[in-house]
């Protein structure tokens, strides 16, 4: 940490943990070719599972985990020391039911808990940092098809995910539509709007102009040099777009709690304040600058029309898939309109799709909130709706 | 037949086996089931209410949630064999641009709605002076969400209007199906519109 007029109080920003750790389940299902040039080889893939693969191997579900989440879907991370990121909507009795179902979720290919990215060792032993080669989400979906290949599953029951995950379950549904009987994106976009990249934009840059960044290559320096003033910048401008107005306004309401005043005006004063910072410097204990930049330009170059001759209804014209999209209304980050306009490319391509729009004040995070997730909540039913009609329709009792 | 509302049997009976529908307002989905299941449609809803919208996904049945006015546009030309608009007509805002992107999407519609030509309306209107609450009617004018009240004779114009033709002319009285009758003979068509509580028609589109 170098010493900033701007450096937060309470001490130096703790830097994110380097995988690979003893505690992560990784395969090398051998290498992948990678759509923008380079492979990965080996191609590794951190996992995770819950419930039980059935004797016809077909109950698996595949979530798929969004920006900066993890394959800890369902249980504690332990590397990380962090919660389950979705125990309302997948464990036992949850919409997505590990009592019936087989549950996997992988950690994306350029993120930083256990999967190749960033993080990854070189041939020299160090951190590759920017010699990763760009990975794209249709990068991300093969690995784990290399995955599901390994683990001898031919299809899915279902994919899912929100946000950055929505994207792969809808790469999922383009690529291999012959091996996904049910897609469930969330709260999503079928590619990124301008103002998405410039939030983005201004996360990359707040790292690439952390002194600490190196060109990428801090990994590589003695001690624990990272950019964790820039990425916590980057969690805490794009923090602000994962919540709606109203969900912060219902936060941070106490008048009383707007003035925490010491004198300096660049001090965290205000709690929203406070808070963001908080957010921030939890994020930099868990997750890898350059894997933030990876990830970030994956779901930037996301453009699923443009890969089939700019009609997105192309991509999936006469698939067997059944769909259900689903949206918040007050989602600013990846907007209703946004998901809207997935519904009707599919309804276009004569695809079997529903698709719902839940009225929330809680911001794209929505889907990800145990409020709106409790059983007789809108966006709880449709899901476990969905999900049983898609077992019924596979012939699982 | 199936625990059906009239209107919706009258409706089913409409629609061909193997027909890919488009229910708009489709409610719980009931009517919808009922076709895949017995008729074997390829069908798709559209409905405005989440509760509806759930209970069609618990259905498995592909719902989109949206309204009739804003979201029809963007269904392709005859994406469609024939569209289905029960009982939401009377709601909808722009009642001849709905009809209108229905005859577009699918060459053919058939459309129910509560008939404001029946003799209990004029009844109340006349007799009382006052707006007729009924069992097709059933809230007060103050709450009700049906803002393009028509007769069924009103229908047929606005029919001809948005480029169709009325292929069946059908009421329903008393929980029976009547008719079909010929909405071309005033005295048949006059009949109709002063018995029948629904009326609903299969509109198809005359040739563009």
């Amino acid at each position: 940490m170098t010493d900033s007029p701007l450096q937060p109080p309470g001490g130096a920003l703790t830097a994110a943990p380097r995988a690979p750790d003893p505690r992560l389940r990784i395969v090398r299902p051998g290498a992948l070719k990678l759509r923008r040039g380079g492979q990965l080889d080996p191609l590794e893939v951190a996992f995770e599972t819950w419930g039980t693969l059935d004797a016809d191997r077909a109950n698996a579900v595949l979530v798929c985990h969004a920006l900066t989440g993890d394959q800890y879907v369902a249980g504690d991370n332990p590397v990380a020391g962090t919660k389950a990121w979705w125990p309302a909507m997948v464990g036992p009795g949850r919409p997505i039911d590990t009592n019936r179902f087989f549950v996997i979720c992988a950690n994306v290919v350029g993120g930083c808990m256990g999967s190749s990215g960033p993080v990854s060792a070189g041939a020299d032993g160090a951190a590759l940092g920017l010699d990763f080669p760009r990975v794209t989400i249709a990068d991300m979906v093969e690995a784990q098809r290399a995955l599901l290949d390994h683990l001898g599953i031919r299809r899915l029951l279902l994919v899912t995910g929100g946000s950055v995950g929505g994207m792969q379950a809808l790469q999922w549904a383009a690529a291999h539509p012959d091996r996904v009987i049910a897609c469930a994106p969330i709260a999503t976009a079928a590619r990124h709007s301008a103002q998405n990249i410039a939030f983005y934009e201004v996360g990359r840059q707040a790292i690439a102009r952390d002194p600490d960044f190196h060109g990428g290559y801090y990994a590589r320096l003695k001690g624990e040099v990272r950019p964790s003033a820039g990425l916590a910048v980057a969690r805490m401008a794009a923090h602000i777009t994962y919540l709606s107005e109203a969900s912060l306004e219902a936060k941070f309401r106490d008048p009383g709690r707007r003035r925490l005043d010491d004198g300096l005006p660049f001090r965290p004063a205000a709690e929203i304040e406070s808070w963001l910072d908080h957010q921030g410097r939890r994020f930099v204990s868990r997750f890898d600058a350059c894997s933030y930049l990876y990830i970030t330009r994956a779901a930037d170059d996301f453009d699923l029309a443009a890969d089939h001759g700019g009609e997105l209804h192309r991509a999936f014209r006469d698939s067997p898939v059944r769909f259900c999209v689903s949206s918040f209304t007050s989602d600013w980050h990846y907007t209703p309109a946004q998901n809207r306009e997935i519904a009707r490319a599919l309804n276009a391509a004569g695809a079997r799709v529903s698709y719902v729009e839940i009225d929330s004040d809680k911001g794209h995070d929505a889907f990800l909130i145990d409020s709106e997730l409790r059983d007789g909540q809108p966006f709880a039913e449709s899901m476990r709706a969905f999900v049983q009609a898609a077992a019924r329709g596979a012939g699982l009792a | 037949m199936s625990g059906l509302r009239a209107d919706l049997a009258a409706i089913a009976e409409l629609v061909p086996a193997g027909a890919r529908v488009l229910d708009v307002g489709c409610g719980d989905g009931r009517l919808l089931e009922h076709l895949e299941r017995v008729r074997g449609v390829e069908g798709r809803g559209l409905e405005l209410s989440i509760a509806g919208v759930n209970a069609c996904v618990a259905r498995g049945l592909p719902v989109v949630q949206g309204d009739a006015d804003r979201d029809l546009a963007f269904y392709p030309d005859d994406a469609f064999d024939l569209a289905i608009l029960s009982d939401t007509i009377q709601a909808t805002q722009n009642p001849r641009a709905v009809l209108t992107h229905l005859l577009r999407i699918a060459p053919r519609a058939a459309v129910s709605f509560p008939n404001f030509g029946h003799w209990r309306v004029r009844w109340s209107l006349v007799a009382r002076g006052r707006m007729p609450v009924s069992d097709a009617l059933p809230a007060s004018w103050w709450e009700t969400r049906n803002i393009h009240l028509c007769t069924s004779n009103d229908f047929l114009d606005l029919a001809e209007a948005c480029g169709g033709r009325i292929g069946t002319a059908l009421v329903v009285a008393g929980g029976k199906v009547r008719g079909p009758f010929d909405p071309a003979n005033p005295l048949a068509r006059g009949l109709a519109n002063l018995t029948g509580e629904h009326a609903v028609f299969l509109v198809e589109r005359r040739a563009r």
